[in-house]
């Protein structure tokens, strides 16, 4: 493994086609095992710059670096890989494929990544141990867990099931979009608490986006979108 | 978990419309392959039905009208040949044999074929078997008669019941030869051919019950008392057809035409191969007619399921973008959409496959009786494999379309879940 950060963003600018630029970041870094809250308005490009990270979306300009790995110098391809060996992702809302149980939902992070599976465990068996180990220390139910329809969980849940999915198999950063946007203060925290929790034990850097400020206590560090953008929007 | 078993999840959990998709392709499905089995089987036991007999005489008209009547039971004979014109065949050097055959009557639905005891030595079906006897044997005496197997299942029959004629073939109006019952004496086993339906009496009953019906109708007073038989010459004066076996069948050519050329008078000699290649010439245009209708009907089926995969693409973008960001690339969100047309197509093969062996299942006994085809119970040919292998493959084509849209879409939407 080198010492390059989890992530970092040099001079980077992106804009949609036939739109005038949307992010313009000198620099932004988050460093291994970091956990970072990136705080910004909804419509600021913060699901944007997740989607540039994820190397969905490609930046008109600049370097953008996971873990020393120039992503705009990745082919489409190379990209989906690199993002699924890597990185691990929960949004906001309906992160489960209805039709999956719990289990398979989590281990489909391990489907399409050899990598991510070998990580989870030696085999199928192991695999799906794993799965039950994230699940369970992330506080969700054994009886739930073979559930044939993920979609009948609640919001929280689901929220849980989908964070077992981004830590499966130890991806060194996880980009959560606004995950608790839909969630209780209450249940809000206690998600917060086990997502962090898991990161520290995987040693997963954490970036975490919402325009939730009582969020702050469990990060290490805040930056703000607009303080990193030059555009305003 | 392989994408294989994700696709079919997913159409699972769309098992509502799913199921209504594959019915849609099911019945096109057994509408293709349901054409096909009649067709090959039609063909199949119309060839078996006879063999060994290499000519039929008839009066002049069409082949294939001929080969109706006197062999499959099918529509009425145009005119007789008179015996004189049996005899000239019978005598024929030629000639190893020649059976007669006399139509016109009837016994509760089921054709009776007047005709010598020869016809049981000489008559052949698939290949080359000859009729045996599930009890008793031929006749022997003018009022007696041998029963086809489903004639005497039907109707219960065994040996030594009492049958009354019916005048003409009609199902209505009928006049009964009540005054001359016929003694059942044999009943064949059954050869899943026509043979079945038939009631065989002698060419003398026929004769016997027909006296003072010269007028087609009943002259009351002038019919001929049993007792009375033995008294009268009963050689007929006419039969309808006459089935031939040559000593060489490298005559069977000069014979045709010496029969087609005959003056006494219209003779007509025809092959029954040959004839039944000019009755499936014929057909073949209802058939492929039929088939194309099947084709559409199929085609509809597909544009069905395009119409149905297709709707439920934007809901399921969300879908895709959770695929993406566990690693999937666009390319496998294609082949998760074409893995599942291809799913719905297959299921729809199945249903097609189980409608059309319960179809079978259902209609087997009322085309035998009726219509005197017999189902036999395969595997699919190897032309239905191709066909199903065809409505797989179109499914595969449609299911491009989707696919493709999908693709653009997860290119397009990235990671963004938005609705």
């Amino acid at each position: 493994m080198n010492e390059a950060p989890a992530l970092s963003i040099r001079d980077l600018r992106f804009a949609w086609p036939g739109q005038s630029a949307l992010l313009s970041i000198e620099a932004f870094a988050v460093a291994r095992g970091e956990r970072v809250l990136l705080r910004g308005p909804s419509g600021s490009g913060k699901s944007t710059l997740l989607s540039l990270i994820g190397g969905v979306l490609r930046p008109q300009a600049g370097s953008l670096a996971v873990f020393g790995t120039e992503l705009t110098r990745l082919s489409g391809p190379a990209r989906d890989r690199f993002r699924g060996e890597h990185l691990g992702f929960i949004f906001q809302q309906f992160n489960l494929l209805p039709y999956l149980s719990v289990l398979d939902n989590v281990l489909l992070a391990c489907r399409f990544n050899p990598m991510r599976a070998r990580r989870a465990g030696a085999d199928e068996r192991a695999r799906i141990a794993e799965a039950e180990r994230l699940l369970a220390a992330l506080g969700l139910e054994p009886e739930l867990w073979y559930r044939r329809r993920a979609v009948a969980l609640s919001v929280g849940q689901q929220q849980r099931v989908a964070a077992a999915r981004a830590l499966i198999g130890r991806p060194e950063l996880v980009i959560a979009d606004e995950p608790t946007s839909a969630l209780d203060a209450e249940h809000r925290d206690r998600f917060l608490e086990l997502l962090s929790a898991e990161c520290r034990q995987s040693g997963a850097a954490l970036l975490f986006v919402s325009h939730d400020p009582a969020l702050a206590p469990h990060f290490d560090r805040v930056v703000e979108l607009a303080a990193i953008n030059r555009i305003r929007s | 978990m392989t994408l294989l078993r994700m696709a079919w999840l997913s159409v699972l959990n769309r098992r509502g419309s799913a199921m209504l998709t594959a019915a849609a392709l099911g019945v096109s499905v057994a509408l293709l392959l349901g054409v096909e089995k009649i067709r090959s089987e039609t063909r199949t036991s119309f060839a078996a039905t006879i063999s060994g007999t290499d000519l039929i005489v008839g009066a002049r008209g069409g082949a294939v009208q001929l080969l109706l009547y006197a062999v499959f039971r099918m529509g009425e004979p145009t005119a007789n040949i008179r015996w004189e014109s049996y005899r000239m065949i019978a005598e024929h050097p030629q000639v190893a044999w020649a059976v007669p055959i006399s139509l016109g009557d009837s016994h509760r639905g089921f054709r009776v074929v007047g005709t010598t005891a020869e016809y049981f030595e000489r008559y052949r079906f698939g290949a080359g078997r000859s009729l045996r006897f599930a009890a008793g044997g031929p006749f022997a005496a003018p009022l007696e008669a041998v029963l086809g197997a489903e004639v005497a299942s039907r109707l219960g029959y065994a040996l030594g019941d009492a049958i009354v004629l019916t005048h003409g073939v009609a199902r209505v109006g009928l006049q009964h030869h009540e005054e001359h019952p016929f003694r059942v004496v044999g009943i064949l086993e059954r050869t899943g051919t026509p043979v079945d339906q038939a009631v065989h009496v002698p060419l003398e009953g026929i004769t016997a019950i027909h006296i003072g019906w010269e007028t087609g109708t009943r002259i009351p007073g002038r019919s001929l008392p049993v007792e009375r038989l033995e008294e009268v010459d009963l050689t007929p004066q006419a039969v309808t057809a006459v089935l031939v076996g040559m000593k060489s069948r490298l005559a069977t050519f000069a014979f045709q035409r010496q029969i087609n050329e005959y003056r006494g008078e219209p003779l007509m000699a025809v092959l029954p191969g040959v004839a039944l290649q000019q009755l499936w010439s014929l057909v073949a245009v209802a058939e492929n007619a039929l088939f194309a209708v099947s084709a559409c009907v199929a085609l509809a089926g597909l544009f069905g399921m395009l119409a149905t995969l297709l709707s439920t693409l934007r809901e399921r973008r969300r879908e895709m973008a959770i695929l993406r960001s566990v690693g999937a690339r666009p390319r496998t969100v294609f082949a998760l959409l074409l893995l599942e047309a291809m799913g719905l197509t297959a299921l729809g093969i199945l249903l097609g496959l189980a409608m059309l062996y319960g179809g079978q299942w259902l209609l087997a006994d009322w085309l035998a009786l009726h219509h005197g085809l017999h189902l036999a119970w395969r595997m699919p040919s190897t032309w239905q494999l191709a066909i199903m292998g065809a409505v797989l493959a179109a499914g595969a084509i449609a299911g491009t379309l989707p696919a493709l849209v999908a693709y653009r879409q997860t290119l397009a939407d990235g990671l963004s879940l938005r609705v």
